[in-house]
């Protein structure tokens, strides 16, 4: 008995330190926080154009029934590693032929034309969300962060942080292409 | 040296506070509720604070939103549900109660516990000795010696 | 060329450490003496060489010597000469290298005040320090020599991190470290007793100035972090329940059940097993600490830059310490005999529920703090937060019922207590506590019954501790003379435990008076605006830029008025640090005992808002806060006087049955 009862701190601490060696595996990041939107409809919002840009608005409707997978991309003219990833978001659509929507989070409205003047403008709508309030329907945490919305406008992915370098885009586009995948499988 | 003085004349950059004035709300109770529920959300980017008391713009969003809600007649269980929606359990400073974390919400009662039954066995051990031997030579030799010592302490 | 010399002697340090830890252990397992007492003069080289390699890093601080990465990455040459110094334990390499020169000098400590120690126990109790030394500099030469150099050197460094750059907190870590390392010892003692089979009173006497020292460095340490938190991040708060602040209260909280339960092993020979696993739980929580702070485990405030490697080096290190010493004890501690007898109403009794209470305390914290992690582990990867709300729900409820308990506990006396006599004399103390809460609650109204709970409990542990030295001393009942006779032969021990106790009664005036009562005012100001705060006229009159040796600051100016009279200026101030690039704010407080009024300034986070010149200013009323400060000291203070007590100076009682090696425990002549 008393055996027995001087052996249970080395049993708890033996677990204990199980879960520490798992905790530190590389691969974690224990500032990643999942989303809780990912298999869940797109949330609803509802957005103004960006004053002065040609590019029409979008809301929640827009991301249902499109024939494949579309990107929402929350941007900011006032996010510096949003300008390295423009580029990788513009190879997409231009070479890849990829559907790009744009949540301008938080920005001036000239702010914003003058740097899609200055960078090009690969974005199909643009959505203005002056107040933040639609960044908080979905749930983001920091600009940028970009999301992967199904035809049926079911969030399929979501990527913290800017697209950028080989690993991110790596795996950015396995996801895409998985999204894609599930939607000719899907029949759409 | 040179790019101090130069900072002389600049306006510095500042550090921007959690709760702001333009963000409270006239109605002192509805401001105080909400006050409460800040204290209960976690800010998201941040390292382990509450969105009353980060300066992050995130946390100043979901504080102007709660007050929003609060505004438009939500109870502080709706308005916590609301974010906890959006954000997940992560958001929340209060783990909720359910299957995953009962865990951690019994530990303290399983603990606690423990403890009554580690105290209830040493007492009963100790009387039961006591009943099977009484003092053992030792510990009269011991309790002399104690006596002897106090002595000497007190004396020097 | 004197880093280098730091590092070789870091390497000569270890050579020591190599030695020491084989050695004198072999010679206590053969009685050959001469081994036993090699650990003496190894244990000194150790402190020596890992004194000189400690002063290397410092003059490449001083001398802001830009060819050593860590002064680099943590220093400038603008830094004033304190934060330089400072700057040398402000890295994780740096702090490493402060840690192993205070576990030498513990060692050493043992070595050469601990003559009334047998030598044998003193030999293994070295060694398995020299074990902890070997780990550690293996750990720093490995992976974090702070010695690295750079080529080309910079042409200046980066400048430590300006929130660091503070007297409470260049302060803060030393104390900590002393707290956290000073358990090694006692760690060592308990494994070398495990060794032995062999734990008795004048073990526990040995262990306890040991464990008197490090826990009062680490209540200074925890206070001194919780006091800088409260003046530098600006809204007020002094506890956060953040996983580096618990991962520090841990190892204190233990540190408290174990020098209770070893009073215990010294005046009634019970409770040896259990002693023994506070001392291995308690160093263990420390190297709990270290581990969490140092491999960025766990998302916190204040960690230290994050590197696996070392993260896995530090677990290896806490699987061999932990691991073993935990083993060690399951094979060893069944065997050790029961101790003392004692009644469920003892003094026995009562330090049990203290130490229950305790231990209970902290497996709430422990499991709180790593709860996410497991939640992690065990649901692939979901997060999940546990704040203040849960600590606080879950903590209180302890450690309200110890206070009470603590009121009773020195009432009652060894082996079989007469409870009714104690309760006679806390019949007034009782009554005293109910009514001056009352009075309290009709002076303030409002506010929370947890919160009068508390009050009531404060008092009475305030006022129990009080009652207790009069009853001590037989004050009223014995002319003056003869109590202020006894008074001046009570030992200082007993005065300790009184300073300690009614030190936590007095910080818990503070806890409670600046949480439940803080009253808080958030404005926008222009030059000549005006607030009310509990009964106090601030008016803003204005900004001026002022210039520090490393930063810039807007300065505000505050003109505080009370009933029509001028009470004082304020200037809370806004700096910046353009190396660092990075803000601080410095809160202007105003103390009294009463209450602080405390104010910062910062920019509207909107910029219509911050148009013309407008300034957020953010004024706070703490209501007894500096009781906080003052209930810590005096815990402080109190394991101070037990420590300065000559019975501990003196030395342990003769033990028993130890003929083999007499001579080492014989009692000192005075």
């Amino acid at each position: 008995m008393t055996r027995a009862l001087a052996l249970i701190p080395l049993l708890i601490a033996l677990v204990f330190g199980g879960f520490f060696l798992w905790g530190l595996d590389p691969d974690r990041d224990p500032n990643d926080i999942p989303s809780v939107l990912i298999s869940q409809p797109a949330p609803e919002f509802n957005l103004l154009e960006v004053d002065g840009l040609a590019t029409p608005s979008f809301s929640q409707a827009d991301l249902v029934g499109n024939p494949g997978p579309v990107i929402v991309n929350v941007f900011a003219s006032w996010c510096v590693p949003c300008r390295a990833e423009h580029a990788v978001l513009t190879q997409l659509v231009e070479r890849e032929g990829q559907r790009l929507f744009g949540i301008n989070y938080k920005d001036k409205p000239e702010d914003a034309v003058r740097w899609l003047t200055e960078l090009g403008n690969p974005y199909e709508m643009i959505g203005a969300d002056s107040t933040g309030r639609a960044g908080i329907e979905w749930g983001i945490s920091g600009v940028p962060e970009t999301f992967i919305v199904g035809s049926d406008g079911t969030v399929l992915y979501r990527y913290v942080g800017p697209v950028v370098g080989d690993d991110a885009v790596k795996k950015f586009r396995e996801a895409l292409d998985q999204a894609g995948a599930m939607e000719i499988e899907a029949g759409g | 040296m040179r790019h101090l003085i130069l900072l002389i004349f600049l306006i510095l950059p500042m550090a921007v506070f959690a709760v702001e004035p333009d963000e409270i709300l006239q109605d002192s109770v509805l401001e105080q509720r909400a006050r409460e529920i800040s204290k209960e959300l976690r800010c998201v980017v941040c390292q382990n604070q509450d969105i009353d008391s980060s300066n992050a713009g995130v946390a100043r969003d979901l504080r102007i939103l709660v007050r929003e809600r609060l505004v438009a007649g939500d109870s502080d269980e709706e308005v916590i549900n609301y974010v906890h929606s959006r954000y997940g359990d992560y958001v929340l400073m209060r783990p909720p109660f359910n299957l995953s974390t009962a865990a951690l919400w019994l530990a303290p009662f399983v603990l606690a516990l423990s403890a009554l039954l580690i105290g209830w066995s040493v007492l009963s051990a100790s009387r039961r000795r006591k009943t099977a031997a009484g003092l053992s030579a030792a510990e009269e030799d011991e309790v002399a010696r104690f006596i002897e010592q106090n002595k000497v302490s007190k004396e020097t | 060329m004197t880093p280098e010399i730091g590092h070789f002697a870091l390497a000569l340090a270890l050579a020591m450490a190599i030695v020491q830890s084989v050695l004198p252990i072999l010679g206590a397992a053969r009685g050959n003496i001469l081994w036993m007492q090699s650990a003496k003069w190894s244990s000194l080289g150790q402190v020596f060489f890992t004194s000189i390699a400690f002063f290397a890093l410092l003059q490449a601080f001083v001398t802001s010597d830009f060819t050593v990465k860590n002064v680099v990455e943590n220093s400038h040459s603008l830094k004033p000469m304190l934060f330089k110094i400072a700057g040398t334990w402000g890295s994780h390499e740096g702090s490493l290298l402060l840690w192993v020169l205070i576990l030498t000098v513990f060692g050493a400590a043992v070595s050469v005040f601990g003559a009334n120690i047998p030598d044998s126990l003193k030999a293994r109790t070295l060694s398995v320090q020299a074990w902890i030394s070997v780990g550690f500099i293996t750990f720093m030469l490995f992976t974090s020599n702070p010695f690295d150099r750079v080529f080309p050197p910079p042409i200046d460094g980066q400048d430590l991190n300006p929130l660091l750059q503070d007297v409470g907190l260049a302060m803060h870590p030393p104390l900590l470290y002393i707290g956290y390392v000073g358990f090694s010892i006692v760690f060592s003692f308990a494994v070398a007793a495990l060794i032995e089979g062999r734990v008795d009173a004048a073990w526990a006497r040995w262990v306890r100035p040991w464990t008197l020292a490090a826990w009062l460095s680490l209540t200074a340490g925890i206070a001194l972090g919780s006091w800088w938190a409260y003046y530098e991040l600006g809204w007020g708060g002094w506890w956060f329940w953040d996983p580096v602040e618990n991962v520090s209260f841990m190892p204190w909280l233990m540190g408290t059940a174990l020098l209770h339960s070893a009073i215990v092993t010294e005046k009634r020979d019970a409770f040896k097993s259990w002693t023994i696993l506070l001392a291995i739980l308690t160093f263990s929580l420390s190297l709990l600490g270290t581990f969490i702070v140092r491999s960025g485990l766990l998302t916190s405030v204040h960690a230290f830059a994050v590197d696996p490697e070392r993260g896995l080096y530090i677990l290896g290190l806490l699987a061999v310490s932990i691991g073993g010493s935990l083993a060690l004890f399951a094979w060893r501690a069944p065997v050790m005999e029961p101790g003392g007898i004692f009644k469920p109403i003892s003094r026995e009794a009562g330090l049990l529920i203290n130490n229950l209470l305790l231990a209970t305390a902290t497996g709430i914290v422990l499991f709180g703090t790593l709860y996410p992690l497991f939640y992690e582990a065990l649901t692939g990867g979901q997060k999940l937060s546990v704040g203040p709300p849960f600590f606080n729900a879950a903590f209180i409820p302890i450690m309200l019922p110890l206070v009470f308990v603590m009121g009773i506990g020195p009432f009652l006396s060894w082996k079989r207590a007469d409870l009714p006599g104690a309760l006679q004399r806390l019949r007034f103390v009782a009554v005293l506590a109910v009514l001056a809460t009352l009075a309290i609650w009709y002076i303030v109204r409002g506010g929370p019954v947890l919160g009068y709970l508390s009050i009531l409990l404060a008092i009475w542990l305030f006022v129990a501790t009080l009652k207790e030295w009069t009853v001590r001393i037989k004050l009223f009942d014995v002319p003056f003379a003869e109590s202020r006779r006894r008074a001046a032969n009570l030992p200082r021990s007993t005065y300790g435990m009184t300073l300690a106790h009614a030190g936590l009664a007095v910080a818990m005036f503070g806890f409670i008076g600046s949480s439940v009562w803080k009253t808080e005012e958030i404005v926008f100001v222009k030059p000549g605006s005006e607030i009310e705060i509990a009964g106090f006229n601030v008016t803003f009159e204005g900004l001026e830029r002022v210039r520090g040796p490393n930063y810039v600051a807007d300065q505000g100016r505050l003109t505080v008025i009370q009933d029509g009279e001028f009470v004082t200026e304020l200037f809370p101030e806004s700096r910046y640090y353009p190396v660092a690039e990075s803000n601080t704010t410095e809160s202007a407080i105003r103390s009294t005992m009463a209450g602080d009024l405390y104010a910062s300034i910062a920019r509207p986070a909107s910029e219509e808002a911050g148009a013309g010149g407008t300034l957020t200013l953010r004024i706070l009323y703490e209501p007894l806060v500096n009781f906080i400060w003052i209930g810590s000291a005096m815990l402080v203070l109190g394991g101070g006087l037990s420590l300065s007590d000559r019975r501990l100076r003196v030395g342990a009682p003769r033990r028993g049955s130890e003929k083999k090696i007499s001579n080492a425990s014989k009692v000192p002549a005075e």
